[in-house]
């Protein structure tokens, strides 16, 4: 290297820590003010249809963390979506819109459900059918959506489009079965899988009513965070991400690295439909479609791909759901009062993401000529 | 249709005055002065980012200016819009065509008049049109799709365009970046004619001196948004030109060609085909050597293949048909082959082809070395400290002017991420360099810095393969030079034995 520092080289002194923490600060600011605006705009709304916003949300506040009840209920809906979330924001990392989440979820819990039957028929202990269970749901989801970033790699097929057609392939797969060859002749009203049993569902965590899988959601979660921000594939998957073209002159198999995010979002999901059905319903059906994998599209969207972050965001849009009731028995208001303000919250995100850099407080002062 | 421009309006002068211009901190135009008078072929100097365009765009009514005046014919004009600029008869011919290429020549021009009625009545504009044709000094096929024509006869259609628009008044933005030197000199000549007719005023952007001493009558020359000077561009020598254009900026001494013995092949093109997105072969049977301590351009007009050639050997673009070969052995551009044969490359507009924009500078400085110890520890867990401290040490050496190893690297100006992606490339050992158009948009200091360093790499024994748009950085680097034109190489020959006008002829498929 014969590269001489020439007179007039002055490379600026460093500013690096007070630029992390603006680019933090920018990132927890712009999110909330988004939170803030579509609340606000939600309450036009409310004003326009002659319902009381302070009252609304005090209804969301006591319906979402007023009591422990009402706490727990909010952790409980927290669980999928935090594992959806996840599944939205890997493939997010690596470019990859994927909103397959809702038909993994699906799949994943049918599959599990599925799996079951033989097991339990058979006498299995629930210490080796739950994890079998468990491992069958991560597989079948982490498959589903492999697949899908499978088909964009090598065929070029659109992930969004493909993820959201695959998603009611998924439904109309369960249904096929659930309907047919493996419907409980007992679920007369709701056609269902066999029940698993209540020796085989999985219980609470000790001293709450709150199930196992939010506590697989948030170690899953801090485990993606390491994942992608700590490891070489992480950062190979952020290349990719951040510009195909580049990954690819540097010659990083761009095509593996998408599939394996693909899977790993699928099996997020997929365990999220494992624990719907371990926890929540003992059986497979189509109560498995409640929307999570899309709600986790959102949490993913205001957590801006950040595992770790998808955790409070989760929690955030489990209270609103578990106001939802209580809003609908206080206000008469549908409970679909709360997909319109979620709709709004959507739409102000997604205007909120051009804003940044366009704050000035944010951005350190230019230093000087930049020839 | 009554408004036909006649072909013989006039040229009008045009004089800005004390034109500035503040962005945030950046003062772009500072006091700027131009004076051009009617019928005068005018240059316009300067390195990037010295206020031309901003001047231009001033002119045109883009920016509102934030003081200054402009005078047409003397008189002053308030320009608030591109839409004024277009009512005073001044018009501008931008770098990159803006024509619609699914439609005829026929068509762009009447859609682009103002007052086009909402029916057309072709047959009448045909008419009209043949009749304004005949008036002028050079023609274009009228009914010939856009997209079927060459880009010396796009760039004359625009032209067209301007006096069909009665737009007397032309700002060119370095307007021969997409022609051969052949076409680049018969639309200049021509234009020189019209100006020197009076029938135009012409104000051209450009980087090319020997454009400008070939064909302009006066120059202005800016720097960091100020007026560094103006006079007779036939008389004024082009030393001085250009210390007006860099002023007191060290240049870096260039390295010197060493003679090598000549080294053996390193990387040959054997037979290389690739298609375009839409499945057309756009590269047809390239074959081509380098040997070691050599440099090989490839020049070429924009469009012929060279960029997908380098796509290919930069993985970005699958191989349709033949090999690449490292040292008789084959070469897939992936990882493991990159690092086996020690390839690395300087791609054209680094920003887009080589870095990760919103990736801090020290991870983007990473990119050859984050899978590899010290950074990465077992293969896979990454310690960002060693990463960093490799950073400091690149962006102190390559002097990248940045916030710190954090930022991110769109931050930087075009020259500092261009020396962060250098600093990265370069800094070990290289056998086979893959460079195109390295100092595109790049300032004359950045320019010699990179070029030199290229220099360097072949002389410490690298293959290097130089594509590249600018025949004078061909000439500059090469040992030997290979054209390409329709997605093949048509000629290739020793430097010593070739000249301007020989490359020129085969860069137009002659």
């Amino acid at each position: 290297m014969t590269v001489q520092a020439a007179d007039n080289a002055v490379v600026p002194v460093e500013k690096t820590g007070n630029l992390q923490f603006l680019r933090f600060a920018e990132s927890i600011a712009i999110p909330v003010g988004a939170i803030i605006a579509s609340a606000l705009l939600f309450a036009v709304f409310l004003l326009l249809i002659g319902k009381d916003p302070i009252q609304f949300y005090a209804l969301v506040w006591t319906g979402g963390f007023g009591s422990s009840f009402s706490i727990q209920n909010s952790l409980q809906r927290a669980a999928p979506l935090i594992l959806t979330g996840l599944a939205f924001a890997i493939p997010a990392r690596i470019g990859l819109t994927m909103i397959g989440g809702e038909g993994a979820l699906v799949l994943g819990g049918f599959a599990s459900a599925a799996i079951a039957i033989p097991l339990v028929s058979g006498g299995v202990p629930p210490l080796v059918t739950l994890p079998v269970m468990a491992a069958t749901g991560i597989i079948t989801g982490g498959l589903w959506v492999g697949f899908t970033g499978w088909l964009k790699y090598a065929r070029g097929v659109n992930e969004t489009i493909a993820s959201l057609l695959m998603s009611y392939i998924a439904i109309a797969i369960m249904n096929f079965f659930v309907e047919g060859a493996l419907r409980d002749p007992a679920s007369a009203n709701k056609p269902s899988t066999m029940p698993i049993g209540d020796a085989y569902r999985i219980g609470s965590i000790p001293g709450t009513d709150v199930h196992w899988g939010l506590a697989a959601g948030i170690v899953l979660a801090i485990v993606l965070w390491v994942l992608m921000s700590r490891t070489t594939f992480g950062f190979a998957a952020r290349m990719t991400g951040g510009n195909l073209r580049a990954a690819r002159a540097q010659g990083l198999p761009v095509g593996w690295l998408m599939v394996i995010c693909c899977m790993i979002a699928g099996g997020c999901a997929g365990l999220a439909g494992f624990f719907e059905v371990a926890v929540i319903h003992g059986q497979a059906n189509a109560s498995l479609v409640a929307g999570y994998g899309f709600t986790g599209i959102l949490v993913a969207f205001l957590a801006r791909q950040n595992p770790i972050a998808v955790i409070p965001v989760a929690i955030l849009f489990g209270a609103l759901a578990a106001a939802g009731g209580v809003i609908q028995r206080r206000m008469d208001m549908p409970d679909a009062t709360i997909l319109v303000l979620q709709g709004m919250l959507f739409v102000v995100l997604l205007v909120s993401d051009t804003l940044y850099g366009r704050f000035k407080i944010f951005q350190v002062k230019a230093t000087g000529d930049r020839t | 249709m009554n408004d036909v421009p006649a072909a013989k309006g006039h040229a009008p002068s045009l004089q800005a005055i004390g034109m500035t211009k503040v962005f945030g901190p950046l003062r772009a135009l500072d006091d700027v002065s131009i004076n051009v008078d009617a019928g005068s072929f005018h240059a316009l100097l300067g390195e990037n980012g010295a206020g031309k365009s901003t001047l231009v765009k001033c002119i045109m009514g883009f920016y509102s200016g934030d003081k200054g005046q402009v005078l047409l014919d003397g008189q002053e004009v308030s320009i608030r819009s591109p839409r004024d600029a277009r009512a005073n008869g001044i018009g501008m011919v931008y770098q990159h065509f803006t024509l619609v290429p699914s439609l005829t020549a026929a068509e762009n021009l009447v859609i682009s008049r103002a007052d086009a009625p909402d029916i057309i009545d072709w047959g009448k504009e045909t008419r009209a049109l043949a009749a304004f044709m005949d008036t002028m000094p050079f023609r274009v096929p009228l009914n010939a799709q856009v997209s079927s024509l060459s880009a010396g006869e796009k760039q004359k259609l625009e032209i067209l365009k301007l006096l069909y628009l009665d737009q007397r008044f032309m700002i060119l933005d370095e307007p021969t970046s997409v022609l051969t030197p052949g076409e680049a000199d018969e639309m200049l000549g021509l234009l020189g004619g019209m100006a020197a007719r009076k029938e135009i005023t012409v104000l051209m952007i450009s980087h090319k001196f020997r454009e400008v001493k070939a064909f302009c009558d006066h120059f202005t020359v800016l720097r960091r948004g100020r007026f560094t000077g103006s006079g007779d561009a036939k008389t004024v020598s082009v030393a001085d030109m250009s210390a007006m254009m860099i002023g007191d900026t060290p240049i870096r001494e260039r390295s010197g060609r060493v003679q090598s013995a000549g080294g053996r092949d390193v990387l040959e093109l054997a037979g290389v085909f690739a298609d375009d997105n839409d499945g057309a072969s756009v590269v047809k049977s390239v074959n081509l050597k380098v040997k070691a301590g050599e440099i090989v351009g490839i020049a070429g007009v924009s469009g012929n293949g060279q960029s997908a050639l380098v796509e290919v050997l930069s993985g970005q673009r699958p191989l349709a048909d033949g090999g690449i070969f490292i040292r008789g052995e084959r070469f897939e551009p992936n990882r493991g082959a990159y690092d086996k044969f020690k390839v690395f490359g300087l791609p054209e507009e680094p920003l887009k082809n080589a870095t990760v924009p919103k990736m801090s500078v020290a991870e983007n400085i990473a990119f050859r070395s984050f899978d590899k110890p010290p950074v990465a520890k077992l293969g896979w867990w990454m310690s960002p400290g060693p990463m960093k401290a490799k950073a400091r040490d690149l962006i102190a050496r390559y002097r990248v002017k940045t916030q710190g190893p954090d930022a991110p690297i769109e931050t930087l100006s075009g020259g500092n991420v261009q020396r962060a992606v250098l600093a990265r490339e370069l800094s070990g050992d290289v056998d086979v360099l893959i460079v195109a158009n390295p100092c595109f948009g790049l300032d004359f200091a950045s320019v010699s810095e990179i070029r030199s360093q290229i220099m360097e790499q072949r002389n410490k024994g690298a293959a290097v393969l130089l594509v590249s748009e600018d025949l004078d950085e061909i000439l500059e680097l090469s040992d030997r030079v290979a054209v390409m034109s329709g997605g093949t190489i048509n000629y290739v020959s020793k430097i010593e034995d070739t000249d301007r006008n020989t490359i020129g002829q085969h860069m137009a498929g002659h």
